[in-house]
């Protein structure tokens, strides 16, 4: 193959890497810029999101389709419940300090692990795409599946993007990330506020998965290095910006994909660390944010 | 008596505890116990950073794996004889900590979390990447013959259980009296000044990029240590002591035995070899069990369990 086509196809991986990366990273940075919580278990929502899908996916015999957008739609649904509960009866209680919560999300992040582990299995197990197509292009043939998943992602983020910018949902919680105390002064429930940005995290950490979960298998420690990308993304673009978490994403993700097929992937992960670490010294409010208050 | 002095003595009769227990325990426990001696030393170095000079760091893993590395190549390729490599470790742990914290403590907060996660992440693969000298996850097993500590007189071989809990004990001691003296002196005062409120000291005319600078090197100094002494002891290096996972851990240890005290370090981490130790004894699910306890401690023992005591019994406990 030339060198064209070889850069086309190493952008089409990275694209999908970015796709469902800015989908986790926008949970996390939600948390993290609403509640100011810094969530070391939203990588295991996403596993757990995958391995529910899985479940769900084994139920529905018939069409795979079917199964499919079962996973779609209860997945997320289930994990979302999951870390509302976890909201309500522990990090409330901790009134969101940040050290508590560190700990106290990184139990969340051994119990889920454990429960994966026992009841799921060490082994990784697949699920079946909704359609099987392949799309022929002039150099070689890529799979539909995966171009559904950038556009999928493209428009759950912009959904997110509207919920938060044009509903009254998404005004509160602009409200409370911009000051809680003034917030609770308005008559703003910033509990349940709380309550709900933490489950929508977990909810997009999950459908990630569940979009993914096609590509890749579900297995009870793919949690981890998502969760390190998506907290490199959220502070490469700066804290709560949602534009600047789709683009660190898409510079990430890409950079990811094409780096790592020319060079050896270690080497490109190393480099690319660095280079990330140096970013924020040299530009701590990250590439998108603005100067913290 | 004096507070100092009360102080003083409790540090000294926990170390003659530990002495004696190394002729009342059986084999199995006195292993254990010398690890979490050797990481406990490596929790101690944590503490000073996190616990009183408020350094949130998540990369201490990298400190502790230069120490390893420091020692544990310099054995293997070099064939060092053991003092040396651990001053070797040492001189590596003291270079990458003045050279990560002059870059990272430019940061603060959750920028200063991540930015020494990067580092660690970084350190991590290339561990990794240069496989051929570090053999990567599998690890260096060192020499027995390389790893014997001469004394004037004596000859220390680690691999003899008693001399290598002693030779623990050893460090441990050391890093425990230098810890008790340098946060009750002028420094570690200031340390905890400027954790409390950085602004003000630097109104009063101290450096505060300094006294960070200072107590991170110190820090992975002390954290490179017990990573030298682990690869000297144990005899063993491998990459996973520089996973994020060694970077979480001594968080884990220094909250539940209680930040900012100088003995909680040592019973964090003894509370949580022996919570898995026990736990996986009945259950394989030993992770739940720690999660679990992990919540409850943190919703119930918020500053740990030296903290609890010092916040309940002892208002002196340093």
């Amino acid at each position: 193959m030339a060198f064209g086509p070889y850069l086309l196809l190493a952008g089409l991986e990275g694209l999908v890497t970015a796709a469902v990366l800015a989908l986790m990273a926008l949970g996390l940075s939600l948390v993290f810029g609403v509640m100011r919580v810094v969530n070391v278990a939203h990588g295991e929502f996403y596993m757990l999101g995958a391995v529910l899908a899985w479940w769900f996916a084994s139920l529905v015999s018939g069409h795979p389709a079917l199964g499919f957008l079962l996973a779609l739609i209860a997945s997320p649904m289930v994990v979302a419940a999951i870390a509302f509960a976890a909201d309500r009866l522990v990090l409330r209680r901790l009134n969101y300090e940040p050290e508590a919560t560190i700990v106290a999300t990184i139990g969340l992040l051994y119990i889920i692990q454990q429960l994966a582990l026992t009841f799921f299995g060490p082994e990784a197990r697949p699920v079946q795409p909704p359609f099987d197509m392949r799309l022929s292009l002039p150099w070689f043939g890529y799979s539909a599946y995966k171009l559904a998943v950038i556009a999928a992602s493209a428009c759950l983020i912009l959904a997110t993007w509207i919920m938060l910018t044009r509903t009254r949902a998404g005004l509160l919680m602009r409200a409370t990330q911009s000051d809680r105390e003034t917030a609770q002064a308005f008559g703003i429930p910033v509990d349940r506020v709380y309550a709900g940005v933490f489950a929508l995290g977990a909810g997009l950490a999950a459908l990630a998965a569940v979009l993914i979960v096609p590509i890749q298998q579900a297995h009870y420690l793919m949690g981890q290095d998502p969760l390190l990308l998506s907290f490199i993304v959220v502070i490469i673009g700066g804290l709560g910006s949602l534009r600047g978490t789709v683009v660190a994403a898409l510079l990430i993700g890409l950079s990811d994909g094409i780096i790592s097929m020319f060079f050896s992937p270690t080497l490109a992960k190393m480099l690319a660390t660095l280079l990330v670490a140096l970013v924020l010294v040299f530009r701590p409010q990250g590439l998108f944010g603005t100067a913290a208050r | 008596m004096t507070s100092t002095a009360k102080a003083v003595s409790l540090h000294l009769c926990i170390i003659v505890v530990l002495f004696a227990l190394n002729f009342l325990l059986p084999e199995y426990h006195r292993g254990i116990l010398s690890r979490v001696m050797v990481l406990s030393v490596f929790a101690m170095g944590y503490n000073l950073a996190f616990g009183y000079a408020g350094l949130l760091s998540l990369g201490h893993a990298m400190f502790f794996a230069a120490g390893l590395y420091g020692a544990g190549l310099t054995i293997y390729h070099l064939g060092w004889s053991a003092w040396p490599a651990l001053a070797a470790g040492l001189g590596a742990g003291a270079i990458l900590a003045l050279v990560a914290g002059f870059l990272a403590l430019r940061t603060r907060g959750v920028a200063f979390m991540i930015v020494t996660l990067m580092f660690a992440q970084a350190f991590y693969l290339a561990t990794l990447y240069f496989t051929t000298y570090t053999r990567g996850e599998e690890g260096l097993v060192l020499p027995q013959s390389a790893r014997n500590l001469s004394f004037p007189g004596a000859n220390l071989d680690p691999t003899v259980p008693a001399t290598r809990y002693m030779l623990a004990l050893a460090l441990l001691t050391v890093i425990l009296f230098l810890l008790l003296f340098l946060v009750r002196s002028s420094f570690g005062r200031a340390l905890v000044a400027v954790r409390e409120n950085e602004e003000r000291m630097r109104m009063l005319g101290y450096d505060v990029f300094a006294n960070k600078l200072a107590a991170l090197v110190v820090s992975g100094v002390i954290c490179a240590a017990a990573g030298a002494a682990y690869a000297i002891l144990f005899g063993y290096a491998g990459a996973g002591f520089a996973s994020i996972q060694y970077s979480i851990l001594p968080l884990l240890w220094v909250l539940l035995g209680g930040a900012a005290t100088t003995l909680g370090p040592i019973v964090g981490t003894l509370f949580m070899f022996y919570a898995v130790d026990v736990t996986s004894s009945y259950t394989n699910a030993y992770m739940l069990v720690v999660g679990i306890a992990l919540i409850l401690l943190v919703l119930y023992f918020p500053k740990g369990i030296a903290g609890a005591v010092r916040a309940r019994w002892l208002p002196w406990l340093p």
